[in-house]
């Protein structure tokens, strides 16, 4: 169980997270804000309590490590590893400028601390997979994380994906979907529905938690079960809301999939999120 | 024509394997669902632990091969010519070329002489969509003795490769064993001055027989084993077209954008020469043996000579 201290002073990094999301994206004037402030929550918990890293060694052989499957959410993983102090803070607003590490999927060959680089949907899950198949050989405690979008289910390739690691019988890594139920072009369950979602992981062979993606405690103790699941692994689907933490992006989702704020919604958003953090 | 040894480099891929296997603990393959054919089923026997089939999965197995590569593995990943670049070309693109993983995209059942499957299983344009990859090195072995020198360098050498293999015994025609293979090199296997035959895999046999025809009216052909189609041996393209004056490209490939396209690309920027490029011409195959396709693909001996004299007339 996570302290209630730990708890408060993770949902003040994920406020300071969210900031940064909302800049960022309106300095770029482009960027995906409301799939990364959905996630912000979840990264918040695996950045700042769950992942043993080093961000003065990234390469740390023992290392956890996180694929970013959902690679447009790579504003809320720039946030969390510049606040993790894998680089200046101050570089976060060279978010998809030419010439920056910060692209707008996430590149590891840019970035050291990204694991993998994403983009095209559907492949982060097959390459976290890869990961726990060399820790396990090489009988690493270290785990693998990935976290997946919802609409990104829709890639025939996760599924491939999900029946390799329960196969292979992959207990060092757990999935994390965000749940956040938008998809560009309208609802998940409109475009093409996953129902029964948390079923077919079941069916597929993996440990299957539910939790609220939103609730830190919720999210550290779902993280917690899954590493102590032996012999198959855990998928997390994690209940968001696109856009959470800014009133006017959960309001209208499908405005800020692939639209960032502009510089007026950027301040309205912004002092929402600071009124929340002097709470 | 020489007689010479017939054998796949499927096969000498297979046994390359399972020795660097017993050599190097940090080798993983990855197959699916074909490693009979594609001949990884000797390393997975030898090293159960360290293959994993991934079943009729290919998108999966080449995002998987660059997880493992990404936490520090040698990746060997095999399955047919048309899935490992075709149906995992995204995969390959991001996954693989991108991240600049080192994984060894090793695929058999390469060209139409893959045979009696028929056109679903024939990859004709593989050379073209793989070589468009950046950071992606492309080898087509002319041989077995060769394929074994390839996948060696291939352990050495750290990224993303695609090593292009066939399904039928082919001519051995490294009689050295001690031929030296060096990644990105051509080989000039036989002397002459009228024209250049570049070739590779399969076609580096043939365009040899081609130059014994030749040479039986009076025409010196140079042939040269174009193994690595990318990075290109520039200065020996550009060496040859000057030094003979015209050029001929053999390759079991379509014409559009493999060995052909390569060359071509070469010679216009740096010394435009008569071409002529002896290949699949932009066709699906059929079913049938390979020795009948070759013949009615116009991949044969003969089929270069014309090309060759066609060259030669063109020169000013």
């Amino acid at each position: 169980m996570i302290s209630k201290e730990k708890t408060a002073e993770l949902e003040a990094i994920a406020i300071k997270l969210r900031k940064h999301v909302v800049e960022m994206t309106c300095a770029a004037a482009s960027g995906h804000p409301g799939g990364s402030l959905s996630a912000a929550d979840i990264i918040t918990v695996l950045y700042f309590h769950q992942l043993r890293k080093d961000p003065k060694d990234p390469h740390w052989a023992e290392r956890d490590r996180f694929v970013m499957s959902k690679g447009h959410a790579a504003p809320i993983l720039y946030a969390a590893l510049a606040e993790a102090g894998y680089f200046p803070v101050d570089y976060l607003k060279t978010l998809r400028r030419i010439g920056s590490s910060l692209q707008g999927h996430v590149d590891m060959l840019s970035l050291p601390g990204v694991e993998m680089s994403t983009g095209s949907l559907g492949q982060g899950l097959s390459a976290a997979n890869g990961m726990a198949l060399a820790y396990h050989l090489d009988k690493k405690a270290g785990r693998i994380y990935c976290l997946l979008g919802d609409g990104e289910c829709q890639e025939g390739q996760v599924w491939e994906a999900a029946m390799t690691a329960a196969h292979y019988k992959l207990d060092n890594l757990t999935a994390i979907v965000d749940h956040n139920k938008f998809q560009i072009d309208g609802p998940v369950e409109k475009i093409k529905s996953l129902t029964p979602f948390a079923d077919k992981w079941r069916a597929f062979g993996w440990h299957v938690l539910l939790c609220d993606g939103h609730k830190i405690e919720a999210i550290a103790d779902a993280l917690e079960k899954a590493e102590k699941t032996k012999g198959r692994p855990t998928m997390i689907i994690a209940d968001t809301v696109k856009g959470k933490g800014v009133s006017f992006m959960e309001a209208s989702p499908l405005d800020f999939h692939g639209k960032a704020p502009t510089e007026e919604e950027k301040d309205k958003a912004l002092e929402e999120l600071c009124r929340r953090e002097k709470k | 024509m020489a007689e010479r040894k017939m054998v796949a480099t499927r096969d000498a891929y297979g046994l390359a394997l399972a020795e660097i296997g017993k050599e190097n603990p940090n080798v993983v393959v990855l197959d699916a669902d074909l490693k009979v054919s594609t001949k990884t089923s000797g390393f997975a026997q030898a090293f159960p632990e360290r293959f994993f089939d991934m079943g009729v999965a290919e998108q999966d197995m080449i995002s998987t091969a660059a997880g493992l590569a990404a936490a520090g593995k040698i990746v060997f990943a095999s399955t047919f010519a048309v899935f490992g670049s075709g149906r995992a070309w995204d995969q390959v693109r991001v996954s693989v070329a991108y991240t600049r993983l080192n994984v060894k995209i090793a695929v058999t059942h390469a060209g139409i002489t893959t045979g009696e499957d028929g056109a679903s299983h024939q990859a004709n344009e593989d050379i073209a969509i793989m070589r468009a990859l950046p950071n992606m090195t492309v080898i087509v072995p002319s041989d077995s003795v060769e394929t074994d020198k390839v996948i060696r360098e291939a352990v050495k050498f750290y990224g993303p490769m695609y090593i292009r293999l066939s399904r039928p015994k082919t001519p051995v025609i490294h009689d050295n064993p001690n031929y030296e293979f060096k990644i990105g090199k051509g080989e000039v296997m036989r002397a002459g001055s009228d024209a250049t035959i570049f070739a590779c895999g399969l076609m580096v046999s043939l365009a040899l027989d081609a130059a014994e025809l030749l040479a039986k009216e009076g025409v010196k052909a140079r042939v040269v084993n174009l193994h690595t189609i990318k990075p290109l041996d520039t200065e020996l393209i550009v060496n040859c077209a000057k030094e003979t004056g015209a050029v001929v490209t053999a390759e079991e490939h379509s014409i559009l954008g493999g060995l052909g396209g390569a060359v071509a690309e070469v010679l216009v920027e740096n010394a435009p020469v008569p071409l002529a490029r002896v290949g699949i011409k932009d066709t699906f195959g059929e079913s049938g043996t390979p020795d009948e396709l070759l013949a009615k693909y116009g991949l044969t001996p003969e089929e270069i000579v014309h090309a060759v004299r066609a060259v030669i007339k063109r020169k000013k």
